[in-house]
Parts: C-alpha cells; sequence; structure tokens
C-alpha cells in the first residue's frame, strides 16, 4: 500500500468515526429547529451554522455521513452478492444460460443507470417515512447494480471453471454444487472484492444525484445526496461558502475510496 | 460485414423489444394505471363511466397491452403524458433537439479534452507531468454530476453553456484515465522503441506510432461516452434548468407519469446501442484482430 493509500485510509476511518460518534460530536439532533437560529452562520454552538429552518449542519452533516457511508457498502454487497450468484452461475454453467445471461447483462448496461433508477424508484411510494426512503433507496441500488459485476465476475468464473484443479476435482467426482461453493466461489474473493469496492463509490454518488433531484432520502433525515440539495441556491452558497462543507466531504471520501481502489482492481487482475 | 450488421441490427431488436415488454410491465403496473379522473366528473352519464371502465379494461391484460403499446411504438405513436397532458412524441420531438445539441458538444468536449490531456501526458515523460490531470480526472470522478453542473451554472455568466461544459467533465476523467492506459501500453511496444531508436522526432513518434495505432480501442469510447452523457443529462438539465429529455425524465418521475418516462429510458436505450454498435461495426472494419 503505498503512502497515498494509506493516507486516503486513514481519512476513510476518521469520516467512518466521526459519523459513528455523531451522538457524542454533535450538540443537537439532526432535525432539532431553533427557530432563533434561522440560517445562521457558524458559531461555538453550530459549527457549520444552521439551515433554513434552523437545524444544525454540523450534526445533519454527520448523521448524513453515517446513512451514505453505512448504507452505499450495504448496497454494494447486496450488488455484488447476486452478481456473484447470476455471474457465477452463467460462467460456471455455460452453453444457453451463459448466452442468456449474458443478454441479460447486456439489455441491463444498455439502459444508461440513472434513467434505468429514476425510472424503477417512480414505481415505488415517493411519500414515505425517511426510514423506508433510506431502506428503498438503497435497496434499489442494489437490486439495479448487479449487471456490470455479473460481467466481470461471468469472465472470471468462465476462466477458472476451465483451470486445472477444478478440472481435477470434477474428474474425482466432486458433486458440481460442492464445486461451486466450496471451490469456485472463494477462489473469485479478489474478484468478488474489487467489484464490491467499486460499486461504492458508485452508490455514494448515485444517492447523491437522486437525492439532490428529490428522489431519495425523504426529509428530516440527512444524507449527502438531501444535503446537497441546499446548494441549488447559489447566492446563498456564495454567501455562506460552508455550506459547501458536505459536497467537499462527498468529493473527499470518493477519492479517497477510489484512491483504495487501485489496489483491489490491481489484486483482482 | 453483412453478417455483423445483421447481428448488430438483431441485439437492438432484441433490446428494443424486451425493454419494451419491461416497460410496458412497468406501466400496468405502476401506481394509478387504469384509474381515470374522468369517473369522478358527475356529468357523464353511467353509460359513458361504463364505456371508460370497458376501455380501460382492455388494457388489464399485460400481454395484450404490450403489443398495443408496440403496435403503438411502430407507428410513432409513443402514448400520451398524464402529467403534462400532450402526446409524448410532441414532446419528445420539442425536447430531443435541445439534449442532442447538448450531449454533442458535451461529448465533443469532454473527449477532446481527455484525449489531449492523455497526449500530452505520454509526450510530455517529465516525472509528475500527470499529476494536474490526475487531480483533475480524481476531482471530476469524485463529484456527482448534479455538484459539476451546479459549479458550472454558478461560472455561467462567464464562460455560459452550464450544460455543455458540465457533460464534458462528466465525460472528460472517463477518456482520459482509459486514453492515457492505452497510450501509455502502447508508447511501451516494441515498435515504439524502434521508431525513437531511429530518431524520429518525439511528436511523429507520438502522432504515427502511438496514437494512430491506439484509434480502434480508443474509438470504443464514443460508446461508453455517449451512454455516460445521456446518464449525466438528467442531473444536469434539472440543476441547469435546460428544457430537454433529461429534465423531461425528472419531472415523469416526479409526477409518476410513468407512460412518458419509460418512453423516454427506452428511447435513449436504443439510441445509446446505436452508437455502441455503430463504434463497434466501425472497430471491426477498421482493425478485425483488435475487435476480437
Amino acid at each position: 500500500m503505498s503512502l497515498k493509500q494509506k493516507i486516503a485510509l486513514a481519512v476513510l476511518a476518521v469520516a467512518v468515526a466521526a459519523s459513528l460518534a455523531a451522538g457524542w460530536l454533535a450538540q443537537h439532533s439532526y432535525a432539532e429547529q431553533s427557530r432563533e437560529f434561522i440560517s445562521s452562520a457558524p458559531s461555538a454552538q453550530f459549527w457549520l451554522g444552521t439551515d433554513e429552518l434552523g437545524r444544525d449542519r454540523f450534526a445533519r452533516l454527520l448523521y448524513g455521513t453515517r446513512v451514505s457511508l453505512l448504507l452505499a457498502p450495504a448496497a454494494a454487497l447486496l450488488s455484488t452478492f447476486f452478481a456473484a450468484l447470476i455471474g457465477g452461475a452463467a460462467g460456471y454453467l455455460g452453453g444457453f444460460w451463459e448466452r442468456t445471461v449474458t443478454t441479460g447483462i447486456d439489455l441491463f448496461l444498455s439502459l444508461p443507470w440513472l434513467f434505468l433508477l429514476l425510472a424503477v424508484r417512480a414505481l415505488l411510494p415517493l411519500n414515505t417515512s425517511p426510514v423506508t426512503s433510506v431502506m428503498i433507496t438503497f435497496l434499489l441500488l442494489g437490486c439495479l447494480g448487479w449487471a456490470a459485476p455479473a460481467r466481470i465476475i461471468r469472465a472470471g468464473t468462465r476462466t477458472l471453471a476451465s483451470s486445472d484443479y477444478l478440472v481435477q476435482a470434477a474428474a474425482i467426482g466432486v458433486s458440481p454444487r460442492r464445486l461451486f461453493w466450496l471451490h469456485l466461489l472463494p477462489n473469485l474473493r479478489p474478484i468478488l472484492l474489487a467489484q464490491f469496492w467499486i460499486s461504492v463509490p458508485l452508490f455514494i454518488l448515485s444517492e447523491a444525484n437522486l437525492g439532490l433531484l428529490g428522489l431519495g432520502v425523504s426529509e428530516p433525515l440527512p444524507s449527502w445526496g438531501a444535503l446537497l440539495r441546499e446548494l441549488e441556491n447559489y447566492s446563498a452558497v456564495l454567501q455562506n461558502p460552508w455550506m459547501l462543507a458536505p459536497a467537499a466531504l462527498l468529493v473527499i471520501v470518493v477519492s479517497c475510496l477510489q484512491l483504495l481502489l487501485r489496489t483491489e482492481e490491481s489484486v483482482a487482475c | 460485414m453483412v453478417h455483423l450488421l445483421l447481428r448488430q441490427a438483431r441485439r437492438i431488436l432484441l433490446t428494443v423489444l424486451l425493454g419494451g415488454l419491461l416497460g410496458a410491465t412497468l406501466v400496468r403496473l405502476g401506481p394509478g394505471f387504469g384509474v381515470d379522473e374522468r369517473e369522478l366528473d358527475s356529468r357523464l352519464s353511467a353509460e359513458s363511466q361504463q364505456a371508460i371502465r370497458i376501455q380501460a379494461a382492455r388494457d388489464n391484460n399485460i400481454a395484450r397491452f404490450y403489443f398495443r403499446y408496440l403496435a403503438g411504438l411502430v407507428h410513432g405513436d409513443f402514448g400520451f403524458s398524464r402529467s403534462l397532458n400532450r402526446p409524448v412524441s410532441q414532446l419528445l420531438a420539442e425536447r430531443l433537439p435541445l439534449t442532442m445539441l447538448s450531449l454533442g458538444y458535451g461529448v465533443l468536449g469532454g473527449v477532446s479534452i481527455g484525449l489531449a490531456l492523455a497526449l500530452l501526458t505520454v509526450w510530455w515523460r517529465a516525472p509528475g507531468a500527470d499529476i494536474l490531470p490526475a487531480i483533475a480526472s480524481g476531482l471530476c470522478l469524485a463529484a456527482p454530476a448534479a455538484v459539476i453542473a451546479l459549479v458550472f451554472l454558478w461560472l455561467a455568466p462567464w464562460i455560459g453553456a452550464a450544460s455543455r461544459w458540465a457533460i464534458a467533465l462528466v465525460v472528460f476523467p472517463h477518456v482520459y484515465r482509459y486514453a492515457k492506459n492505452q497510450l501509455v501500453a502502447t508508447a511501451q511496444s516494441a515498435h515504439v522503441v524502434a521508431a525513437q531508436a531511429r530518431g524520429l522526432s518525439s511528436w511523429r513518434v507520438l502522432w504515427a506510432h502511438v496514437f494512430t495505432p491506439a484509434t480502434p480501442q480508443l474509438a470504443a469510447l464514443a460508446g461508453i461516452s455517449v451512454s455516460l452523457a445521456f446518464g449525466a443529462s438528467i442531473p444536469i438539465e434539472v440543476i441547469c434548468d435546460t428544457p430537454g429529455i433529461g429534465q423531461l425524465a425528472w419531472r415523469a418521475a416526479l409526477d409518476r407519469d410513468l407512460p412518458l418516462l419509460v418512453t423516454i429510458t427506452v428511447l435513449v436505450a436504443l439510441m445509446t446501442l446505436l452508437v455502441n454498435s455503430l463504434a463497434d461495426i466501425a472497430l471491426k472494419t477498421w482493425k478485425p484482430g483488435v475487435a476480437e
């Protein structure tokens, strides 16, 4: 691991720790409205000022970071699981199944990601409770994000399936199910890990875009996407540059993830 | 060549058919399907209301609904937008040219910036030469398209055309990283070392022996860039208030106007596939060995 990657890991660790310690670090709740401090500047009481409803921006940033940083990996785990199941089975079985799955993946990938997300998100209820909206947003990301990883996993499985040790295991009579779960899947771990880490920043950015469009996590629960909506009022941003804190943190965290990704990608290759 | 064209056409047709089925199913299962506000109109007689119900019931069967939807598509009838109370084809005709123009300029700009920086990085082989482009591409990759659009909205009074710039900056980092890797790999090959040993100028080596052989792989970027640009067009058009199809898709999602949203999605998929197929055909015709 290079120095840059060590720094990136440290920054990520601090961001995750701060978000998990939000209850201790923030002096206010993310939903608490102080009517006497509406749109106030940073102070000892409100480190990043307050929003137009008098809510502590610092508390909202910490809790929003927690939502995005905990749920994006959860969604990535889900999508990697689906990708492993679909891509792994297609690569292992080959023939008709592989052709069918490849066609399905091509079809899925021909739809631009945000258009697909928007179409399926519109099908689901929009006026839900904040917790339900969080679940819907990240489940959707997890369920729709399987296609690109599945393509890589299928190719990886195809290569592994023709390797000597698997052919020998099959020759001595190991059952196909045992071959898949005990010999194939564990050896796919570097590829699965790489696909997992590639999906995390993608899902964080997708949630941010959805949130900014008003189709993500519902108020009053904060997420990075929901916090970025404040930036639409750009005349206020010029007067209150601390409103850029969520965007800056998002860019820093995603950059750190991408720096770390290079190690994972090289391992997978 | 004919075989290749047929294969691409079959792929597009299959995608449109399956995409149409998926779309029709989404519309059919979407909330509010079959509910007609006219049923609440007290001026309508019982017979008129019954006729409306019968008309709605005809679409309850997904297969029948799909074939009607498909037949409509073939005849250029893309359905009716309930939220905007206008035919979808009319809305698309108004908004598509604007999006295509933004996308055209944006993709062209993004590809040009990405390729130029990649070439410069490969040509100027000093240590740390790629630091600035790497930081710029890293920042653009790490920022959501909507945030990039906001930045250009602030800069619009000075540079104008915020949506085109934003699309260019969404496309640029992907082109830069891919092109740089391709060009660096080509620059390390034996024929380039031989050309340098013969004393050819660095620009000639770069142009004739590094860039030209890598062109087929770089051409494949066209398809990816268009797909990226289409995806980014939604937040960018919303933030920049550009009345294109990205903004239309967003309004359709908020108003739960699924017929409109699904038609736009299928159309965008079709256009993406067409560009991908063209890039694929060009690549296979140009350098069959590379394509394989």
